[in-house]
Formats: structure tokens, C-alpha cells, sequence
């Protein structure tokens, strides 16, 4: 750098000030020891000033990536109003901004969980045993998006979509060849599933029955969020109000019954995809968080049982340190919402735990090889913030789905920052960085305020029919085009650095295009083969807990997926009795 | 001039719910001066093509990330020519990987715009292809 404050003298001396023992002191000349804070940061300021009318900086305002000012030197100035005991405290304990278990990542490394399926459930079966084999150790499953939407691979809207986003599944015939051989009793599984979620659930504790383990020892997640679907992902199905009684009688079926599963996982992943600031990122996330938080204690539940099974889900994008800081905030944020707000004691209550994915929206279709190492950013920037399980991206998803050696490299990727980083060896470790601190306040502050106006426009539920976080959402995304457009924000390799390259022999990965009509030839022979009497019979009971609010849907799912009936015919019921949600676009 | 604005359908068909690209392009082409009509998403290749015809649009931009692109391409661009309207330029983007690209324009795409693109490549191009369309017309 041009300005070094401090000159070190290349002469060992002697000297009795005692600043460093034995050998390897140095000269440094007395007006540039700092003996006041305030006075040497003065000091600093007119060195730099003088040398910037030399050779000035790259830029006049630094930012991070969602636009809040870096300034130059960040000091101890800058976090004068922290309180360590009240804003950091220790990990595992209130507010958690250190984490939410003690020992971290010494006691056991998060969770290293690739997002994975495709085409029929016999392939996707084998990736997972393949990634299992790999030293991956939890799965997490992708659904085609017929199944997101609750429609069979038959439907008229299924088509050209069958297998292509993840894996198709129709009936509880389908789950059983996806898990096979997989046993429920030792892998944790996390589901991406959304409106839908109840039945997918449902589909799992029957494959586990089957399988001889109990609901009760099941792990895993639903993600199950649906205000985000309708803010930035788009799968939904119902209106509002029955999908919010459909997460709501998941809450309490599973505080009773499947007492190890994470029944939500309340996703800031999509809403950062869509274009949002880190900010807001943690802002819309916990504003669902506290919606949904409503919704079960209106419904009458109990915060301090289910709010220990509530798991939240981020992205991790390249502004390393504001990402860090965005995990640490989210975690404090959450802490204080739940307990001063919510009431909440239960300290498992009043954690945030959280899975986090790379961001595919930073992959480039550019020299795609360059993502293995935004991935590495992005994922040390997760460990750094303290993540509970990690999904990393793989380089060609730019390109098309991940091959089996893009994904290796992904899985790796995580390996070498747990095995041969040394950052996981003690907690928290950029705590107390003078700049990490001040980030950390900051993102709390901003998000803050959201969830402040959010909660005065009526909440979440209000604020996504006017369309607020939606709009929000898209005027970031559209910032930042204009500002990689205008070169203002560099993207190696597609704004500058660019490079001629053929990639039409690249390696990808390609869904068999017959996919579609297997799926639904099996599906048409599994009808078949079943009894539809008895089908008929149980999707009638699924009917009759929709109308009656006062029973729990589990049940009755639970009662139809085991005589085979179709995701499709389930949600087909449900659509008839709930209605569809029409979209607010928001442009 | 009174040439009439360029007026654009920009179209999400089928399930996928990635409209971020969608929608910034959309908002750039307005930003430029066209007339943008946003489909919103799950359309079906038949609402598509009617929206096309009933506005009287210049060009169809479809967005797809979810692998689906080379049955909706095909539909809409069969069913605009059952429909005499296969004047009306077809463009894309999204995530299409680049094998698939020369068959999508053997089908009658005009250009697929892949991830990096920026919105100007797209508009000057668009503009170029509506100028020519239009001369062939008049």
C-alpha cells in the first residue's frame, strides 16, 4: 500500500519499554507511536489525506455489496456503544451472536448437505448414495417442479417439466424407491418442499414405518415456507390463509409426534436469489419468522415448543464481510425478537439454527471453472458466520444441473475448509474485528427497521398483497444490473476480463428426455394395481379435515399416501376446497 | 417519427418461478423506450401465444430456467404459426445450456440471451430485429 502509518526501522535495538521480548525490536520514530486513540486516528486521517493528494483511492465511496458505506480504518471507535455481555455474549448462549452451541465446529463440523435430485427416483436414489459414500452427511432432496406444485407427472402443466429441477415424485411408491436402502433412522433429510410440504411429510414417516423406524426418531427438515414462495420463488399453491393452516397443523402434528423434525425452514435463500440486499435478506426472513410465529400462537400453540423447531435458511454470497456479519446479525436479531417480543424463554426457542446455500445467482456461465472459487468465499464466509449445515454450489450450474464431478468438487470444497482451513478451530473467530462488529450492528439496525414497517403496514401477510417486499426486492436486483452494466461492480470474466471460450464440448449434465413419459407410464400401472375404492374413501377424509379447522390434516395424509394415493389427487382436493393464489405482479 | 413503439411480451411459461431475469429485462426494455406487457408466471404456451395476438406484439421474450426450454419454444413457436403470426420475433433467456441453443434456433428462436448478457445486447438486437420485420411488413 501507498501510506504505511508505522516505519519500521530494519535495526534491531535494545530498548526497555518492554513492547517486544529479545530479539526483533524495532525503531519506530515517536510521533508515529499511538498513545491516544482519538489523537493517533487524527493523526492517521492527516497522513492519509496528504498522501491521497498524491495518488488517490480507487474509488471515493467504498460499499458492500448491498450498498452500506466501508469506511477506510475501521477502530475501536467504531464499536464504542457495544456491550460484549448484552450484544455478544457467548456461544450457545443469549443472544447467540457467537453461536448457537458452545464448542462449534470443535465438537462437530455443521452438516454438509448437498442439494440433490433429478429425473426418476431410482437416479436420484443412486446420487444420494453416491454422495453418502462421498462423506456427505445429510441428504437433501430436490423435487421436479410438477411435485413442487403439487401436480402428477400426467397433468397437462407437468409437461417438458418432469425430472428436470429434481426428482419426480407422484405416490408413496416413488419415495419408497428414492430411500431405498437409505436408512431414515440415521441420515437426517431435508426436503425442499413448500405447499406441498404436509404431503411429502406425510409420504416420509410411511417410508419409514415401512422401514421399521418410528416417526419419533425421524430427523430432518420441510422447508415448508410459504410467504417466501410468494414474495421470490414462486411454487405456491393455495391462498394465504389455508397455507398457513396447513404449516400450522404441521407445527403441532409434529410437537407431538415427530418431536426431531425441523418443521420449517424459513428461507432468506430465494429472496437474496431474486435480488435483495443482505439487509433485507435478514430483514423479509425474520419478518416471515414472526408471521408464522403469530399464526402458531394464534392457532394455539406454544412458542416455547415449537420455536425449537424452527430453522432458517440463507445465502451466502462474495462480500465476504458483510456476509459474515449478516449471519452474526440474523442470529442476535432472532434472539431478541423471539424473547422480547414473543415472550419466548426457552432458550432452544430463541436460537436461530440455519442451513445455507452459495449463491447460484453469482455463478457465471463465463469461465465457469472460476465459480469453484466464488463458491469457496461464499462457503467460508457461511463457516465464518457460523452455520449449522452447508449446501455449496457447483461450478456448471450456470450451465445446466450438476454433474457427478461438479458436485464432488462442491462437497470438497467443504471438506478442505473443515479439514485444512484451522478457521473452524475456535469459535467465532472474526468476533470482535473492528469492522465485522460494526457491520454486524448495522445489518441488525437495517433489518430492523424493515420488520418495524412491515409490522405497522399490518404484517407480512398485509405487506406481500401491497406488493412492499416484492418491489423492494426487484428495485436491488435492477440497481445491481445497472451497476454491472455501467462497470461500477466488476464480474470477473463477464464485465471485464473476459476471454474468448467454446463451450460446446463442455461436459453437462442432460435429463434423459423420456424421463417424462416413464414417469407417467409408471404412474399409470401403479393406479392400476391399487385400491381405488379405498382411495377414494381416504381422499374424502382429506376432504373433510380441509372443511373442519378445528381437525389436524396430518392424519388424514398420512391415511392416504400409505393406500397410494397421488401427491396430485391430494392437492388436487385441496385445491378444490382451499382455492389457488393468483400472483400480484409486481413490476 | 410516428413509428409505433416496439411493444414486447415478455412470457414465463411453464412451472418455474425464477422471474428475476424476467423481470429486469422487462424493466430494461421499458427503460428503453418499449412498450413491455410482464405475462407473470405459469403460462401456458397457448395464453402466451393469444396475449401475443391480442396486443398485437412485435416480439415474445420467454424466460426459462428450468430445463423446459425446448418444449416451450417449440409450442409457442408452432402455435404462432397455426395462428399466421410468425412475424412475431421469439427470443429467450435463462439457464439453456449452449448445445441446445442451435437446435431452439432451428425451431425458429431468433437469439437466446444466456446469463452475463447485458440488457443492451438485448435491446439493440431486438430493435435491429423489429426494424426489419416492420420493413418487411410495410
Amino acid at each position: 500500500m501507498k501510506y504505511s502509518s508505522v516505519n519500521f526501522a530494519s535495526d534491531p535495538v535494545d530498548s526497555e519499554d518492554g513492547s517486544l521480548p529479545g530479539k526483533g525490536r524495532f525503531r519506530v520514530s515517536e510521533k508515529e507511536v499511538c498513545r491516544d486513540l482519538r489523537e493517533g486516528r487524527k493523526g492517521y486521517d492527516e497522513r492519509v489525506a496528504r498522501g491521497l493528494a498524491r495518488q488517490p483511492e480507487m474509488k471515493e465511496v467504498f460499499t458492500t455489496g448491498g450498498g452500506i458505506p466501508l469506511e477506510r480504518l475501521y477502530t475501536p471507535m467504531d464499536i464504542e456503544g457495544l456491550d460484549y455481555c448484552r450484544d455478544l455474549g457467548f456461544p450457545g448462549s443469549y443472544p447467540y451472536t457467537r453461536g448457537v452451541q458452545p464448542t462449534m465446529y470443535r465438537g462437530r463440523f455443521w452438516t454438509m448437505r448437498q442439494y440433490a435430485g433429478f429425473a426418476t427416483a431410482a437416479e436420484s436414489n443412486a446420487r444420494y448414495r453416491y454422495l453418502l459414500e462421498q462423506g456427505q452427511t445429510g441428504l437433501s432432496v430436490a423435487f421436479d417442479l410438477p411435485t413442487q406444485i403439487g401436480y402428477d407427472s400426467d397433468h397437462p402443466m407437468a409437461r417438458g417439466e418432469v425430472g428436470k429441477v429434481g426428482v419426480a415424485i407422484d405416490s408413496l411408491a416413488d419415495m419408497e424407491t428414492l430411500f431405498r436402502e437409505i436408512p431414515l433412522g440415521k441420515v437426517s433429510t431435508s426436503m425442499t418442499i413448500n405447499a406441498p410440504a404436509a404431503v411429502l411429510l406425510a409420504m416420509y414417516i410411511a417410508v419409514g414405518e415401512k422401514q421399521g423406524v418410528p416417526a419419533s426418531e425421524l430427523s430432518g427438515t420441510i422447508q415448508n415456507d410459504i410467504l417466501k414462495e410468494y414474495i421470490a420463488r414462486g411454487t405456491y399453491i393455495f391462498p394465504p390463509k389455508p397455507s398457513m393452516r396447513l404449516i400450522t397443523d404441521i407445527f403441532g402434528f409434529c410437537s407431538d409426534n415427530v418431536p426431531k423434525w425441523n418443521t420449517i425452514s424459513i428461507s432468506g435463500y430465494h429472496i437474496r436469489e431474486a435480488g435483495s440486499t443482505a439487509s433485507q435478506e435478514v430483514a423479509f426472513t425474520l419478518a416471515d419468522g414472526v408471521a408464522y410465529v403469530q399464526a402458531a400462537v394464534k392457532a394455539g400453540l406454544d412458542p416455547n415448543v415449537f420455536g425449537q423447531r424452527l430453522s432458517f435458511f440463507f445465502n451466502a454470497h462474495n462480500d465476504f464481510l458483510e456476509e459474515v456479519a449478516k449471519f452474526r446479525a440474523a442470529r442476535r436479531l432472532w434472539a431478541r425478537l423471539m424473547k422480547e417480543r414473543m415472550g419466548v424463554s426457552e432458550p432452544k426457542a430463541l436460537m436461530l439454527r440455519f442451513h445455507t446455500q452459495t449463491a447460484g445467482s453469482t455463478l457465471t456461465a463465463q469461465q465457469p471453472e472460476n465459480n469453484i472459487v466464488r463458491v469457496a468465499i461464499q462457503a467460508l464466509a457461511s463457516v465464518m458466520g457460523g452455520t449449522q449445515s452447508l449446501h455449496t454450489n457447483s461450478f456448471d450450474e450456470a450451465l445446466a444441473l450438476p454433474t457427478e464431478k461438479s458436485v464432488g468438487i462442491a462437497l470438497k470444497t467443504q471438506q478442505i475448509i473443515a479439514y485444512e482451513s484451522g478457521a473452524t478451530s475456535t469459535v467465532d473467530p472474526l468476533a470482535g474485528s473492528y469492522v465485522i462488529e460494526s457491520l454486524t450492528s448495522e445489518i441488525e439496525r437495517q433489518a430492523l427497521e424493515y420488520i418495524d414497517k412491515i409490522e405497522e403496514m399490518g404484517g407480512m401477510l398485509v405487506a406481500i398483497e401491497k406488493g412492499y417486499p416484492q418491489q423492494e426486492i426487484q428495485d436491488a436486483a435492477y440497481q445491481y444490473q445497472k451497476a454491472v452494466e455501467s462497470d461500477e461492480r466488476v464480474v470477473v470474466g463477464v464485465n471485464r476480463f473476459q476471454v474468448d471460450e467454446d463451450g460446446g464440448g463442455r461436459e453437462l449434465l442432460r435429463v434423459d428426455p423420456s424421463v417424462g413419459e416413464n414417469q407417467e407410464k409408471a404412474l399409470k400401472a401403479m393406479k392400476q394395481g391399487r385400491d381405488n375404492v379405498l382411495v377414494g374413501n381416504r381422499l374424502d377424509e382429506v376432504r373433510a379435515a380441509a372443511r373442519d379447522e378445528n381437525l389436524n390434516l396430518m392424519p388424514a395424509m398420512i391415511d392416504a399416501v400409505k393406500v397410494y394415493a397421488t401427491e396430485g389427487e391430494i392437492c388436487g382436493v385441496l385445491r378444490e376446497e382451499f382455492d389457488e393464489y393468483r400472483e400480484n405482479i409486481v413490476l | 417519427m410516428s413509428e409505433r413503439r416496439i411493444r414486447v411480451i415478455v412470457a414465463k411459461p411453464g412451472l418455474d418461478g425464477h422471474d428475476r431475469g424476467a423481470k429486469v429485462v422487462a424493466r430494461a426494455l421499458r427503460d428503453a423506450g418499449m412498450e413491455v406487457i410482464y405475462t407473470g408466471l405459469r403460462q401456458t404456451a397457448e395464453s402466451i401465444v393469444e396475449t401475443a395476438i391480442q396486443e398485437d406484439a412485435d416480439a415474445i421474450g420467454i424466460s426459462i430456467l428450468s430445463g423446459a426450454h425446448e418444449h416451450y419454444f417449440s409450442e409457442i413457436i408452432k402455435l404462432l404459426k397455426e395462428k399466421s403470426a410468425e412475424d412475431i420475433v421469439v427470443f429467450g433467456g435463462g439457464v439453456i445450456p449452449e448445445g441446445d441453443i442451435p437446435g431452439l434456433k432451428e425451431m425458429g428462436a431468433g437469439a437466446i440471451f444466456g446469463p452475463g448478457t447485458s440488457t443492451s445486447t438485448c435491446i439493440e438486437w431486438l430493435e435491429e430485429k423489429v426494424r426489419e420485420k416492420r420493413s418487411k411488413e410495410s
